[in-house]
C-alpha cells in the first residue's frame, strides 16, 4: 500500500541549473505546457520557480519570456541565469499588469496555493490572450481511496504535505475546475492529463479523466 | 559638436583628463530655463569599444562619487569607488565592455560646476551657477556619449543618485539604452530624503566660511559645515545593524568616558574622520547643487503624476530591459520604493527583473562586497549580451 502512497516531497520546484542548448530535459508536465505555446510568443510565467520552464521556452521556442516568483531565492537564480523575473505575489501583483499584455500567461502547479484562485484565474485570462494552467487533481482515485480507507487527509508524491503545513490551501478536482471556468466565463480550448507515471492520457476532463489524472494542463481564454 | 582640445587646469587644482568640451556649437538647455554652452565634462573610460560600438556601458556615479571607477583616484590617492564590480573578469567586465563614467554636471572633479569661472563675471560661479537637475546631468552625458560615436549604450548602471540617472536615461532616451540597472534608488526623492538633504545644506550655509557661497573667490573654505553635512549623510548610508556591529558603544582609545565633548565613542571618531576626509576632496557648493538635483527628481511628476507613463515610448512599453535591485536593510531608498519602479514598469508590460539583495549593510551595500549583487549583475548583463548579440562569457564568483 505504501508504494503508491509515497510521501516524497515533490511540490516545490527546487533550483537546478536551467538546461543548456540542445534538447534540455524538462519535467513532463512542463513539456505539456510548452507544447501549448506558439513559438516567438510573449509569455509570462507566474510562479516560475527556478525558471526551468521559462528557460526551456526561451531556448526551444524563442519566446519573449518573463517571470513572477514569490521566493527571492528563485528570483535570484533566474536573474543570475539571464531570465527576466521579478519578485512578487500573484495574489496581489497581477492587478498591476495591463490587459492583453502577453500572448500566454502560465500558472503551473500554483493555483491551489493562491489565496484567491478565482480572481487569479480571471487576471490570467485578462493579462494574457490565453492562459495555460496546470494543477494537481484532487479527484484522482488514489486520493479518493486514501480518504475513504484511511479517513485522513491524503498525502501523495505530488501533494506531499501534512494538512497543517501544506501551502496547497485551495485544492480542487478537474470537475471542480471545469465548473469554475464555466461559471466565470472562461473557455477551455484544450486539456491534457498526466497519470502518476507522467504518461499523457486521453484528452478531456470528464469522469474518467477526473479519476486517473494526477495532474492536468488547461489552455484557457476568456469568452 | 564636441572637440577634445585640452583646456586649462580646473579650479580644483587638478587637471582631470580626458576632459571634453560639449555644446560648443549649440547650447544645451537646462531644466531651469538657462542654457549652457561650451562647457567641460571630465570622464574616464575602461576597456575597448568594439567595431560596431555596441558594447558601451555607462556608469552613473552617486552624490559624492566621481569618474574614477577603478585604479587610483588622482585626487584622493585611494582606489576607485567600484573596483569590486568593474574590471577584467569582474561582473562589469572591462575585457568585454567599454565602460564610461563621467563626473556629473555641477560636480567638482573636472566637469563644469560652481567652482568654475563664470565667463560673464570672470569669477567663480559660486551660487550663481544655474540650478541643475538629474535630467540636465543625463543630457550632458548624452552629448558625451554621442561625441564618443555611440548610438546606443549596451547598459546604463548606477546606484543611489546614479540610479536616478539610469532611470532618467531610460525614460528620456529609450532608444539609446539597451538595458538599465537602477540600484538602491527611487523614482523621486521622498520627504525624508529631502529633509536629510536640507540638514546637510543648512550645515554648509551656517558655516561663516561659506561667505554666501563666495568662499572660492575669497580664498576660504566652509570645511566644518561640509564635514557636518557628510557626517549626517553618512549615517543614512548605513543600517543600524551595521553601525552597531562596527562600533557598538565602544570607546575610542580610552578606558572610560571623559565627561566632555571629545570623541569618546568610536562611532563619533569614525564620523569625524569621514567628515574631514570628505572636505579634502569635495566642494561645498557642489554638495548644495547636487543634493538639490536629487530633491527635484520626480519621474512621475514629469508624466502627469503617473510613473508608468514614464515608461511608455510612442505609446508602447519602453524597449529598455530593466534590472531593478534593492537592499533589504536600505532605509534611505528602501525596497518598497524600488517596487514602485517595478510596478510602474509592469503596468506597461515592460521587460523587468527585480531582486532584493539580502544584506544588513544598508544603502552603501551597492559599493561593498555583496556576492548576490555581483551574481545578479553578471547574470543580467550576460542575458542581455545574448539578446544584443554580444559574446557571452562565463563568470564565477570569487
Amino acid at each position: 500500500m505504501t508504494a503508491w502512497l509515497d510521501p516524497t516531497l515533490a511540490a516545490g520546484r527546487e533550483p537546478s541549473p536551467p538546461a543548456g542548448r540542445g534538447a534540455p530535459p524538462i519535467r513532463a508536465d512542463l513539456k505539456l505546457i510548452a507544447d501549448m505555446i506558439d513559438p516567438g510568443a510573449r509569455v509570462l510565467d507566474v510562479g516560475c520557480g527556478d525558471g526551468s520552464l521559462l528557460a526551456y521556452l526561451v531556448q526551444t521556442k524563442g519566446v519573449d519570456g518573463r517571470g513572477l516568483e514569490l521566493s527571492m531565492d528563485g528570483v535570484k537564480f533566474c536573474v543570475n541565469h539571464g531570465l527576466s523575473v521579478i519578485q512578487g505575489d500573484a495574489d496581489t501583483d497581477l492587478k498591476d499588469y495591463p490587459s492583453d499584455a502577453f500572448d500566454y500567461v502560465i500558472l503551473s502547479q500554483t493555483l491551489q496555493a493562491m489565496r484567491a484562485p478565482r480572481e487569479v484565474l480571471l487576471h490570467l485570462v485578462r493579462i494574457g490572450r490565453r492562459a495555460v494552467v496546470s494543477l494537481p487533481n484532487f479527484g484522482n482515485w488514489r486520493i479518493r481511496l486514501w480518504l475513504l480507507v484511511m479517513g485522513r487527509m491524503p498525502i501523495t508524491q505530488r501533494l506531499g504535505y501534512q494538512w497543517w503545513n501544506t501551502p496547497n490551501i485551495h485544492l480542487c478536482t478537474l470537475t471542480d475546475f471545469v465548473a469554475l471556468c464555466r461559471d466565470v466565463g472562461i473557455r477551455i480550448e484544450d486539456t491534457a492529463i498526466l497519470d502518476r507515471f507522467d504518461r499523457v492520457r486521453a484528452h478531456g476532463s470528464g469522469g474518467l479523466a477526473n479519476l486517473i489524472a494526477e495532474q492536468a494542463v488547461f489552455l484557457l481564454r476568456r469568452y | 559638436m564636441a572637440t577634445a582640445q585640452p583646456i586649462p587646469e580646473s579650479a580644483a587644482g587638478y587637471d582631470h583628463r580626458p576632459r571634453i568640451r560639449l555644446a560648443v556649437d549649440r547650447p544645451m538647455p537646462l531644466d531651469c530655463g538657462i542654457t549652457l554652452r561650451d562647457f567641460p565634462v571630465a570622464y574616464q573610460t575602461y576597456g575597448a569599444l568594439n567595431a560596431d560600438h555596441s558594447n558601451a556601458v555607462l556608469l552613473c556615479h552617486a552624490l559624492t562619487g566621481d569618474q574614477y571607477v577603478i585604479g587610483e583616484n588622482p585626487v584622493t590617492g585611494k582606489r576607485g569607488w567600484w573596483e569590486i564590480m568593474v574590471g577584467p573578469g569582474r561582473p562589469i567586465d572591462t575585457d568585454r565592455f567599454f565602460v564610461i563614467c563621467a563626473n556629473v554636471l555641477g560636480g567638482c572633479m573636472g566637469t563644469i560646476g560652481p567652482m568654475d569661472t563664470d565667463p560673464a563675471t570672470g569669477r567663480p560661479y559660486g551660487i550663481h551657477f544655474p540650478v541643475i537637475t538629474v535630467g540636465d546631468m543625463v543630457r550632458a552625458q548624452k552629448l558625451l556619449v554621442e561625441s564618443l560615436e555611440i548610438e546606443q549604450l549596451f547598459c546604463v548602471i548606477g546606484g543611489s543618485m546614479g540610479g536616478m540617472q539610469v532611470l532618467e536615461w531610460a525614460v528620456s532616451y529609450p532608444e539609446a539604452v539597451f538595458a538599465a540597472v537602477p540600484i538602491a534608488t527611487a523614482p523621486r526623492h521622498s520627504a525624508q530624503n529631502i529633509a536629510f538633504g536640507e540638514v546637510g545644506r543648512q550645515a554648509i550655509m551656517a558655516d561663516p566660511e561659506w561667505c554666501g557661497g563666495d568662499y572660492v573667490s575669497l580664498g576660504r573654505r566652509p570645511e566644518a559645515g561640509l564635514a557636518v553635512a557628510r557626517m549626517a549623510a553618512h549615517i543614512t548610508y548605513l543600517s543600524e545593524t551595521a553601525l552597531h556591529r562596527k562600533f557598538g558603544r565602544n570607546l575610542q582609545d580610552r578606558a572610560a568616558i571623559t565627561y566632555g565633548f571629545d570623541a569618546d565613542f568610536q562611532v563619533e571618531s569614525y564620523l569625524r574622520y569621514q567628515g574631514s576626509a570628505f572636505v579634502d576632496r569635495f566642494d561645498a557648493n557642489s554638495y548644495l547643487y547636487i543634493t538639490r538635483a536629487m530633491d527635484y527628481f520626480d519621474l512621475a511628476a514629469e508624466h502627469g503624476g503617473v510613473l508608468s507613463r514614464a515608461f511608455l515610448h510612442q505609446g508602447r512599453p519602453t524597449p529598455v530591459r530593466f534590472c531593478v535591485i534593492s537592499f533589504s536593510s536600505d532605509w534611505l531608498f528602501p525596497t518598497a520604493v524600488s517596487r514602485e519602479i517595478v510596478h510602474g514598469l509592469n503596468a506597461v508590460a515592460a521587460n523587468v527583473s527585480f531582486v532584493e539583495v539580502t544584506t544588513d549593510k544598508g544603502h552603501d551595500a551597492f559599493l561593498l562586497d555583496e556576492p548576490e549583487l555581483h551574481q545578479v549583475i553578471h547574470g543580467f548583463l550576460d542575458g542581455c549580451a545574448a539578446h544584443r548579440g554580444l559574446p557571452r562569457r562565463r563568470w564565477s564568483p570569487r
